[in-house]
């Protein structure tokens, strides 16, 4: 791969895998805020304000590292990407210039209002700010993922004489069948971050007793939440997904289940190591006919594999497709796993003195946050070797006019600077769990 | 079709240095007239539940940008590839320091974070002078359509032209001066007593070395690119944008001497409106002048989106608009009146 090519992709995987570890978290608290705040306006009961008041704390902290990390990928298409958007700009652009101004206007505008006003607002007035700012954060996810919908699968454009491609049809572009369900799914994974960032931390402090009316809601909130996200995850979208990714990236599929040669009745390969060398699972455990069954819904139907296409359209890392795939799957089933038994232990209310199952939420925190890159570096790993499916290879698109040395320069510079970023942002969130909620009105930010 | 997009973008962009222009030169300035703990946290009060909308106007004029030039767009951030990305780090030291600061209540880290949070505002605005001291000087744009600019070269105009050049510099210069004066305004409207007085004395001092300096920068312009007064000459009604300039400038120094920060701030924006204006004036239809020969600019009719994209994104574009105007109003209504500094000392003990 040449030099500046492999720059200008790790310097865009860095900067946006490592920023939306913040956005999934404001996404996925976002709503569940919304729910404190109902439920404080509903019952009268002021605890469940403390609670919304201390997530809040947390939401402002993780919306201010989301924001500052995602500037720079609305301007790295330009910079570091400036074929690609010189080609497709007439298209995407669309997507990305709608975002600016439907969602980070309300988002932006409201969040002061959200965190600063609890004053100066009637308790009411408080809960819509509430509301914009989860709808503002919840627009802004579909102004990307319809961006990156046109990537995996292109409809709505027209090729022009010169080669670059322009609007064909704005509401092709707009309602893109994969858009709504990659949307579907990728809000779902962020709200499972949210639920289990909330049912965490809520066990923590049962663990600790220590605010122990905040984090019985904290728990029973998260559970409820992460159960019923957990499941729809596989059922409808991940599902739905899956069979996009089938009809319309076969190679990508058969790379990602692992699957080398074209076989009727395929094998679905749950662990395993892929030695793309020999074109083999090493160690395999397979579940026979299962991938047919999956994909096809018919135990015997043939599914492609790797064999029926061009090496030079394979995704180029397919190992690493393979364990990203396997990784979110597999994650996605422990969640399921972990919020049934707590999900029945609350509801027989056992689930408060558990401490073993405390334990186990407590200790859950990090996944949902490896699950939703995973689930990421999937669906980009998966559309290699096209930057658009199909329409534009990424070895084209990158700019040709930035050298290696320029772009090392900035990557190293991106690294240090998000390095800071992160342990900032560890060590003021650990502040914020160990002040806890409070009563003290606007306590904190 | 694609001159209402050129003013679209020149008026975000517009917006973008009139609300974000205030709080990055609150930012210059509040290392000088704030001295105690709560005047510190009296001026980050006056811009806290604002700047983050702010700077959303230079996102969604780069997003507009994209989408409805995006030839421009492609050449232009890939040419200015390294002063763009200094200027990314600079939005998020900016971003860490505002916000974080009131999360450590500490006096050593919220020093370190003030200071961070100065010196990132001031650099940024040299840098967006500086920025467009190189649009108004040219770029060295290749027959590919594509350039790359090194940071500095030798400090002249000549080619091979750098990000920093005398000429750049001095733009950078004028955009600092005048961003102060307007942070400097805002924060003297926006505050109280000795604080309000100190902020409009660095205005009043500032606003004849803006004077000097605009008068520079015109005859700056006119030595590196003659051309650019061809628009000008043709149509004479353009000389009105100079005038206005020069008509706010008086009556910003008139506002200040009479301690009128309110006025002051009104003149300051038509001041650097009619700024922004008379360069946009100048350059157009090129959007990106090339130092390498005239036929190599980049015009807004061979950068441009398609049409019919241009229509579609006319119909949301007015929609958002609305919107958006109608956020600020609201935002702006409900932050409205002074920031008191005795209330922020009240405010520690309970730790803002």
């Amino acid at each position: 791969m040449d030099s500046a090519l492999l720059v200008h992709r790790l310097q865009f995987a860095f900067t946006a895998t490592f920023h939306y570890l913040f956005p999934q978290l404001t996404m996925g608290l976002a709503p569940l805020i919304v729910v404190l705040k109902t439920l404080a306006l509903r019952t009268g009961n002021d605890s469940y304000n403390q609670a919304a008041r201390f997530w809040a704390r947390i939401f402002g902290i993780t919306f201010v590292t989301g924001v500052v990390t995602g500037i720079p990928l609305e301007f790295q298409f330009g910079t570091n990407w400036s074929y690609f958007s010189r080609f497709a700009g007439g298209v995407i652009g669309q997507t990305l210039a709608m975002e600016g101004m439907f969602a980070f206007f309300l988002e932006s505008s409201f969040l002061g209002l959200f965190l600063f006003g609890e004053k100066r607002l009637s308790p009411r007035a408080h809960w819509w700010s509430a509301v914009a700012v989860c709808t503002g954060s919840w627009l802004s996810g579909y102004f990307i993922i319809a961006t990156d919908a046109w990537m995996q699968h292109p409809t709505g454009y027209v090729v022009m004489p010169n080669g670059t491609v322009e609007l064909g049809s704005f509401r092709a572009l707009l309602f893109n069948s994969w858009a709504g369900w990659q949307y579907a799914h990728n809000m779902g994974g962020a709200a499972i971050t949210g639920a289990f960032v909330m049912a965490s931390i809520g066990a923590f402090y049962l663990l600790a007793r220590k605010h122990e009316e905040a984090a019985r809601i904290f728990v029973r909130v998260g559970v409820v939440a992460g159960l019923i996200f957990s499941a729809l995850q596989v059922f409808p979208t991940g599902d739905q997904q899956g069979r996009l990714v089938t009809e319309n990236q076969p190679a990508t599929l058969a790379a990602m289940e692992g699957l080398f040669q074209s076989t009727p009745g395929a094998p679905l390969v749950i662990i395993g190591q892929p030695n793309v060398e020999k074109g083999t699972i090493d160690n395999p455990i397979v579940v026979p006919n299962m991938l047919s069954m999956l994909t096809y819904r018919a135990w015997r139907a043939e599914v492609k594999g790797l064999d029926a296409f061009p090496p030079k359209d394979w995704p180029q890392n397919i190992p690493l497709l393979y364990y990203s795939y396997h990784i979110m799957v597999g994650l996605g089933t422990l969640f399921i796993a972990v919020t049934v038994v707590a999900g029945f232990l609350l509801w027989r209310g056992k689930l408060y003195n558990a401490r073993w199952m405390l334990w186990a939420l407590m200790l859950s925190l990090p996944f949902p946050f490896i699950a939703n890159t995973a689930g990421w570096m999937t669906a980009e790993l998966g559309r290699q070797p096209w930057l658009v499916y199909g329409l534009m290879r990424t070895a084209d698109g990158y700019s040709k006019n930035v050298s290696a040395g320029n772009g090392l320069f900035t990557l190293l510079g991106f690294l240090g600077m998000y390095m800071v970023l992160g342990i900032l942002f560890l060590f003021l969130v650990h502040r914020e769990i160990e002040i806890g909620p409070t009563s003290e009105m606007a306590a904190g930010h | 079709m694609e001159t209402i997009w050129f003013i679209i973008v020149a008026l975000m962009l517009t917006a973008y240095v009139l609300f974000d222009g205030f709080d990055l030169g609150a930012g210059v300035i509040y290392l000088f007239i704030a001295r105690t703990n709560a005047e510190r946290r009296a001026v980050l009060r006056t811009i806290g539940p604002v700047w983050d909308g702010n700077e959303v106007w230079l996102l969604a004029a780069g997003g507009t940008l994209f989408f409805a030039f995006p030839r421009l767009y492609a050449s232009a951030f890939s040419g200015f590839y390294l002063p763009l990305t200094m200027v990314l780090w600079l939005l998020m030291l900016r971003g860490i320091g505002i916000e974080f600061r009131s999360h450590i209540h500490d006096p050593v880290w919220s020093g370190f974070f003030d200071v961070i949070f100065s010196v990132s505002s001031a650099l940024l605005a040299i840098v967006f002078g500086a920025a467009l001291g190189n649009v108004v000087r040219g770029v060295p744009l290749q027959p590919d359509g594509y350039f790359f600019e090194p940071l500095w070269t030798n400090f002249t105009v000549a080619n091979p032209p750098g990000i920093l050049d005398w000429f750049t510099v001095l733009a950078g210069v004028v955009a600092l001066s005048a961003l102060t004066i307007h942070g400097a305004l805002y924060v003297a409207h926006k505050t109280e007593g000795a604080l309000s007085e100190r902020a409009i004395g660095i205005a009043a001092l500032l606003s004849p070395v803006q004077l000097f300096l605009t008068v520079a920068s015109l005859v700056a312009t006119y030595v590196v690119s003659p051309d650019l007064f061809a628009n000008y000459r043709a149509h004479s009604i353009g000389y009105a944008v100079p005038v206005l300039a020069f008509g706010a400038l008086g009556a910003l120094l008139y506002a200040t001497r009479n301690g009128k920060a309110g006025t002051a701030f009104s003149a300051s924006c038509v001041y650097l409106a009619s700024m922004l204006v008379g360069a946009v004036f100048a350059v157009y239809p090129v959007v990106l002048p090339a130092s390498t020969g005239a036929s190599y600019s980049l015009t807004i009719y061979d950068s441009a989106a398609g049409h019919h994209g241009l229509m579609v994104g006319l119909g949301w574009w007015m929609l958002g608009v609305c919107l958006v105007a109608a956020y600020f109003v609201f935002v702006y209504r409900m932050f409205g009146g002074k920031v008191q500094v005795e209330a922020e000392a009240e405010g520690e003990a309970h730790g803002y």
